[in-house]
Parts: structure tokens; sequence; C-alpha cells
């Protein structure tokens, strides 16, 4: 039933792009509008804006790609699971695998993606493991490129309590992900 | 905020790879096999190659490791500049055909059916204002999993939120609540995912599907919640461009997005 579902909304899918544009053209042309003009007008702005964004992504991202560069998280996740074991944990110390996941996520979507990829080779994607980090992959967001790109793109640079809304959001998804990780899959 | 945060991630980033690697070369000597598990999966190509080195050149952690962060540094740097190129296509794409639907009306009806939400979410937003489109696009786009049809919505978004903002530089809460909604990512179709699923030869890949419905929704609650009352802590509320009850400049601003 399930593999029925995945076909319908996969194909779904690939006719939501199309769909939508004859769906704007046909009301454009209800309404009358000139409707290359309108294009080329749109278009000339979103070639503007994907020019103007490329020095606030460059600055964020090179940052981020020299912090996991570091291997900083690794070494946080051998550290809590050696803490975990100490305190007598041990059954729930193995969803700590997921935490380089967790905390390159809201960096980046690629080394997330190659991250989650990972933790599909090891553990296979049947696994606990593997079924929570997809959970814990559709949760969260690359919160820190979409705040620099969105906000580049209008030059806004106070971005008051932006971040650490996002960044809640991010961590209600992590805790969120693992909890019903166990309730639905079951751990260990 | 960003400041501070994009000087401690470089800062911890150099400061941990130097600190790291200087110790393991002079005080702890390991077996190559544990350096390359340790080292992040990008860098896996390099240390592999070096492992194979191994017997004819003893490891050297601490060159490597100054190694792999300039070597990080600069393909993030071409990574986002080739990042931005591709985009260009994409958004030139998008930006025409919702200047389309803008131009024909089809936006603000589709604005109109979800006014109530949009008007408790963005009480900032005045109604028929071409950014509540923009924003119900980019959420639509989310929602359906369509990332390359999402980020020139939310960019379109973002320019029409600027003009109802009177500040130049500093965020408004009608962008922060947008921003916070976008990154708890709500879902109903999470293709990427399964497709992952699938090409790693999961027997079920659309499993966690149900599980991710219902997450995202917690998390959007979440978000939701927590940008509505972070925006009334003293400190970001004193810093509201709009908190003198200023009129946002709507007629400008609507000749502006016309236009």
């Amino acid at each position: 039933m399930l593999e029925s579902l995945r076909e319908v909304s996969e194909t779904f899918s690939q006719w939501t792009i199309p769909l939508t544009m004859l769906l704007i053209i046909c009301w454009g042309y209800a309404a009358r509008v000139p409707m290359y003009e309108s294009f080329i007008t749109g278009a000339k702005e979103g070639f503007g804006v994907a020019v103007m964004i490329i020095p606030y992504l460059v600055a964020i991202l090179f940052v981020i790609k020299v912090f996991i560069a570091s291997g900083l998280f690794e070494d946080i996740r051998t550290v809590g699971v050696w803490c975990m074991t100490q305190v007598g944990l041990e059954e729930y110390a193995e969803s700590l695998e997921l935490l380089p996941l967790a905390m390159t996520r809201p960096l980046t979507g690629g080394g997330a993606r190659g991250m989650l990829v990972e933790v599909f080779d090891t553990h296979g994607p049947d696994s606990f493991l593997g079924k929570t980090a997809s959970l814990l992959m559709g949760t969260t967001e690359t919160t820190f490129y979409i705040i620099s790109v969105y906000f580049g793109a209008v030059g806004v640079k106070k971005i008051r309590h932006t971040l650490p809304a996002c960044l809640i959001a991010d961590i209600a998804g992590i805790f969120t992900a693992v909890v019903l990780g166990y309730i639905l899959f079951g751990g260990t | 905020m960003l400041n501070k945060i994009w000087f401690w991630l470089l800062f911890i980033g150099i400061g941990y790879g130097f600190c790291k690697s200087a110790y393991r070369e002079w005080f702890a000597p390991e077996p190559p096999a544990a350096a390359v598990a340790a080292e992040p999966a990008t860098d896996e190509q390099a240390t592999d190659e070096q492992a194979e080195d191994e017997q004819a050149d003893p490891v050297r952690p601490f060159r490597d490791a100054g190694k792999n962060i300039t070597e990080a540094a600069i393909n993030a740097a071409e990574a986002a500049v080739a990042l931005c190129l591709g985009l260009i296509g994409v958004m030139a794409l998008w930006m025409g055909m919702l200047n389309i639907a803008q131009d024909s009306g089809m936006v603000d009806a589709l604005a109109s059916l979800l006014r109530p939400v949009m008007r408790w979410l963005f009480p900032d937003v005045p109604d028929g204002h071409p950014a509540q489109g923009a924003m119900l696009m980019n959420i639509s786009a989310n929602m359906l999993g369509l990332d390359n049809a999402a980020t020139p919505f939310g960019l379109k978004a973002m320019q029409e939120l600027q003009t109802l903002n009177p500040s130049e530089d500093t965020a408004t809460n009608a962008m922060a609540t947008f921003l916070a909604i976008n990154t708890s990512s709500v879902t109903i179709i999470p293709i990427a995912i399964i497709a992952l699923r699938s090409a790693s030869g999961s027997t079920n890949p659309a499993e966690p599907v149900f599980g991710m419905i219902l997450a995202t929704a917690i998390t959007t609650v979440v978000a939701i919640v927590a940008v509505k009352s972070l925006a009334k802590l003293p400190g970001y509320a004193s810093t509201n461009p709009l908190k003198d009850g200023a009129a946002p400049p709507t007629q400008d601003s609507e000749e502006g997005g016309d236009a």
C-alpha cells in the first residue's frame, strides 16, 4: 500500500511544476496579461537577485565548511557516548550516532545529505537509526543558509530574533524526530 | 548577532582543527585507521589516499589538517558561486512566472483564500500586499518539496516585506516569522528523502512519511510560538523597526511591486 502511495506521490510531484505553469499562463490569458513582457520583467528581477546573493553565500558557506572540516562534531559524539555509558544509559547511546547529522543539518544541506546516506550505508535505511535519521532530515532545515540568502537578498543585517527562533525550531525538530523515532520505530 | 556567530564559527573551526591535529601529531600518535575514521565525510577521499601512502611517508596529522581546512575554505567559496550561478536560470524562470501570476491577479486570489491565517501570522502586512502572495507561494512550494521553486518565491517575498520596512538593515517581525516558518520545513511530500532512501536500497522507502508529516507539524507550531514569544521580549521588541506604530509605506511599495 505504501509502495503505491510512493508511486502516486512521486508522480504527483513530477507534475506539480508543469501543471502550476499551465494554470499560471491560462489565468494570465484569461486576464489578458501581456505575458511575454511580464515574464521578462520578472526574470530580470530574478537575475539581479541571484547575482546579488553571491557574496552573502560565499561568506556563510566557507565558514561553515571550515567549521565542519575541523572534525569537532565527531569528537562531540565520542564524548557524548562515553558520558552516557558512564551514567548507565547505554541503550539510548545509539541515538547519538545521529548527533553529527543533527549538528550538520542547520549548516549545510549537501553535507547533511552526505551524512544521511552514510547512516543508511552503515546501519541500513530500514533500521531504527535509518528511519529516525530520515525523520530528522525532514524536520530540520538548512537554517544558516536560508537566513544568509534570504536576508542577503534584501540587505538586512540586524536580524533580531530570527536566529534564536529558527534554532528553537531546529532543536524542536531534532527532539521530535528522536522521540517519534523511538515511539514509531522502537529503539534497539 | 550574525557578526558574532560568523566570527566564532570560523575561530572555533580553525582553532579546534589546529589544536586537535597538533595534539595528535606530538602527544598521541594514533594508527592511521583511526585517523581516517575521525575525519568528516567530505575529506574521506583525501585521507584514504594519504593512508595508502602510509608506508612511504609517515602520517603528518598537523600538516594534513592545515591542508584540509584550506581546501574546505576554497572549495566552499567556489561551490557558493557555482550554486548562485546555477540559481540564475531557475530564479529568472520562476520570477518570470510569478510576475505573470501577479499581473493576472492569480496570486491575489490565492492570498485572499488564506487571508485570515496570513493576517494572524503577519499582522504588519496589509491585506492584498504582494508580500502575502509571494510568501504563500513559497510556503506551498516548500510543502510540496519543490525546493527549486521555493527559493525564488521566498526571495521575492523578502523583497516585498522589505518595502514595508522603514529601516534599511533591521529585520521586521514579519520577516522573522516568515523565516521561522520556512526553517521549520512544513512538508507534505518529502520526495528528496524518499528518493535517497530508495537509492540506498530500502525495502519501504515511504515508511517514515507519516512520522515526518506529524513531526514537521509539531515543529512548525513550535516555530510559530517561539517566534511570536521572542518578538515580545523587551530586548527584541525595542529594536522593532515598526514599534512606534509607524504606518508602513503601503502605497509606494505596491507601486514598486507592480513596476
